[in-house]
């Protein structure tokens, strides 16, 4: 035993060694056109040693330590609480909801611009991932190209308004609409495929489409994008210091107020929230009624749901169409808040992005999707200095979940239940 | 009620029925027995249309089924409960019922599953906890009651007394005579030759894709054949 987990150690910290050091140990530079390489400092090599002596120690104990976490998890699973009924933790989770949001209307006036602004984007990740949430954590279909839904509806207002001078709110459903006709197209062939092969050929979408809008020069601008993209109006009120459009009047000068730019971030972010909500709310009314309940079914054993008469294709692709349309809501509102959009804003990181989230609040809860959202969101915002090692912590973190809590931050359904005691 | 006529089906080039032809009548009980691999589960999966007979037709109350799809066959009058239960763990009880009536209105659910807790009150008792919690015995009750929740005139059952003990069984048997006492016919497959053939008014023999033999149920238990084959001697 002793022995094999030493030979086992030693080879993990081998291969530390074999990954880290071609990555950090030598240096690319630039010299004219020609390019050298050159050995790292020391310091560099030192800590892959290092790195790899970590690892060797941790592999070789590992047994106790995770023994050790294995104690933590209990504690923090709550193992020995009474589970709650499940009506009584729908309330619950509603009621807190409903706090969030009563405060999410108010605090952005008492706070700066830039908060405000990252608060907007904060929410847009929140309405995609609760539409992939449907998708991936209702519906289990594992969707790698969701971007692609959320390109859909951000090129469509911005083409829109480009050459018919279309505004945010006419665009809106018509994005949401667009990019839900992509998905049910889109579904029809690609829903047949289970499992790993359903996730590479959407992942395979999401490029198509990425690389579509960068090569379509004429239409999309290709990887140049689209600027100019208008704000949103309120009642035909505009933002701007100046009214651009006829007709239109400015918000400042109806209102009688000094003009300030905060305005229209904080009238961006209501709308935002506004449609948060309109998509959790929407979605909990489907997972309520029978077409929720046939992706459940659909999930847990597809050949027990397909024997009492679900259509696999029909239940798959209202999932699918449902978590397309609201990426086409959030892509509208990204494009309106950005003001320029580019192909850039649609790779593939932002489809792991979403499905991180997903994943990390815990498939199927919408709490958990909403926290998740933000913590992704924002905490790279806080530690800026560590920007270049974002995807690092965001694997580190989700190594970590699956260690404590692999069922996410909140899981949809209790994972575990009191038996009844046997007569 | 439900005829197959030379059925052949395939798993991709391999041919796991060779033209098996079976009947059941309306009010029947027909068990059908064959040891593992026989084909058994691939007669019934080729009834509800997934996979599909490659030729030989298979008729339902007088309709030709063969290509139908397998949601619009599920939804006509025939209800399964497959092998290995297959009951949906994460659901609790009760939401496994509704599901089984998932194409009916909420009056004829509520009715159906009163009918299912008083035909299983173990049903009733573990309303609210999640299915998958349950033993074996009772998974098997829900996947019964679950697959009554459509109202079905025939119900097809795939080898309900797997891994189940002797004194469950026999109850699960039971249940399926009074399912027949109440007008619905009954499908049976089962390794459990004996009890299959007692309960059965008819039965058919299965062999590596073929019908081997068919008789009364009574004629096949005394089939010295069938005896030595599936009754151990
Ligand atoms: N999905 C499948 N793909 C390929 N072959 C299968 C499949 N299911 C069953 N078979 C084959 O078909 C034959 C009959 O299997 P099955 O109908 O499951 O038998 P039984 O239910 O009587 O045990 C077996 O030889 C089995 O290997
Ligand atoms: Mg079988």
């Amino acid at each position: 035993m002793a022995a094999h987990n030493f030979k086992h150690a030693l080879f993990c910290a081998f291969i530390t060694l074999l990954i880290s050091y071609p990555i950090l140990g030598f240096n690319l530079e630039a010299q004219g056109i020609n390019i050298t390489i050159t050995g790292a400092d020391t310091t560099t090599i030192l800590g892959v040693l290092l790195a790899a002596v970590v690892v060797f120690l941790f592999q070789l104990f590992r047994d106790q330590i995770m023994g050790r976490v294995g104690d933590l998890t209990s504690l923090t699973a709550g193992k020995h609480k009474e589970p709650m009924a499940e009506n009584r933790r729908a309330k619950i989770e509603s009621w807190v909801l409903t706090g969030i949001v009563i405060l999410a209307l108010f605090w952005p006036f008492f706070m700066s611009r830039g908060a405000v602004d990252l608060a907007t984007l904060v929410l847009i990740y929140i309405m995609l991932a609760l539409g992939l949430n449907v998708v991936v954590g209702l519906a289990g279909l594992l969707d790698l190209g969701y971007v692609a839904f959320y390109a859909v509806g951000a090129y469509t207002f911005a083409l829109l308004s480009q050459y018919l001078g279309v505004s945010f709110w006419f665009a809106l459903p018509i994005g949401a609409l667009l990019a839900a006709t992509f998905g049910l197209v889109l579904g029809f062939p690609v829903l047949r495929l289970r499992g790993d092969y359903l996730a590479i050929v959407t992942l395979g979408f999401g490029e198509i489409i990425r690389i579509l809008l960068n090569n379509w020069t004429n239409l999309t601008g290709g990887p140049n994008g689209i600027g100019g993209i208008p704000d949103p109006t309120l009642f035909g009120m505009e933002f701007g210091r100046r009214v651009k459009e006829e007709g239109n009047t400015s918000f400042h000068e109806t209102f009688g107020i000094a003009y300030s730019g905060e305005h229209k971030v904080i009238f961006l972010y209501l709308i935002a929230l506004v449609l948060a909500v309109f998509t959790a709310l929407v979605i909990r009314r489907f997972m309520r009624m029978p077409v929720g309940r046939a992706w459940e079914a659909l999930r847990e054993d597809e050949i027990a749901a397909r024997s009492l008469g679900l259509s696999r294709t029909a239940v798959k692709l209202s999932a699918f169409t449902i978590g397309a349309f609201f990426a086409g809501f959030a892509g509208t509102v990204f494009a309106s808040k950005q003001g320029f959009i580019s192909p850039e804003s649609f790779v593939f990181l932002e489809s792991a992005i979403i499905l991180a989230i997903v994943v990390l609040g815990g498939m199927g809860s919408q709490i958990g999707v909403v926290l998740a959202a933000i913590a992704v969101t924002i905490l790279p915002e806080l530690a800026r200095e560590f920007s270049e090692y974002r995807m690092l912590i965001f694997g580190a973190a989700m190594v970590l979940m699956m260690v404590w809590r692999p069922q996410g931050l909140m899981p949809m359904r209790r994972i575990h239940i009191e038996l009844k005691k046997q007569e | 009620m439900l005829v197959l006529e030379d059925v052949h089906t395939h798993y991709g080039k391999i041919e796991a029925l060779h033209g098996v032809s079976v009947e059941v009548k309306k009010g029947e009980i027909v068990s059908l027995i064959g040891a593992n691999g026989a084909g058994k589960t691939t007669l019934l999966m080729t009834v509800c249309g997934n996979p599909q007979a490659s030729s030989g037709r298979v008729i339902l109350n007088g309709r030709d089924i063969t290509r139908d799809p397998t949601a619009n066959i599920m939804r006509s009058g025939i209800a399964i409960v497959p092998e290995g239960r297959r009951i949906f763990s994460g659901l609790t009880v009760e939401e496994n019922l509704h599901m089984g009536g998932f194409f009916n209105t909420k009056a004829e659910i509520r009715k159906s599953q009163d009918h299912a807790y008083e035909l299983f009150p173990r049903l009733k008792e573990r309303e609210h906890q999640r299915a998958g919690t349950m033993s074996g015995g009772e998974q098997q009750m829900l996947a019964i009651g679950r697959a009554l929740m459509s109202k079905p005139n025939m119900i097809i059952l795939d080898e309900p007394s797997l891994g189940l003990a002797p004194l469950v069984i026999k109850q699960i048997f039971e249940i399926i005579g009074h399912l027949r006492d109440e007008g619905i016919t009954v499908f049976l497959v089962e390794q459990n030759a004996h009890q299959a053939l007692n309960l059965a008014d008819r039965g058919y023999v299965l062999e590596t894709g073929k019908i081997r033999l068919q008789d009364t149920g009574k004629n096949l238990l005394a089939n010295p054949e069938v005896q030595n084959a599936y009754l151990g001697g």
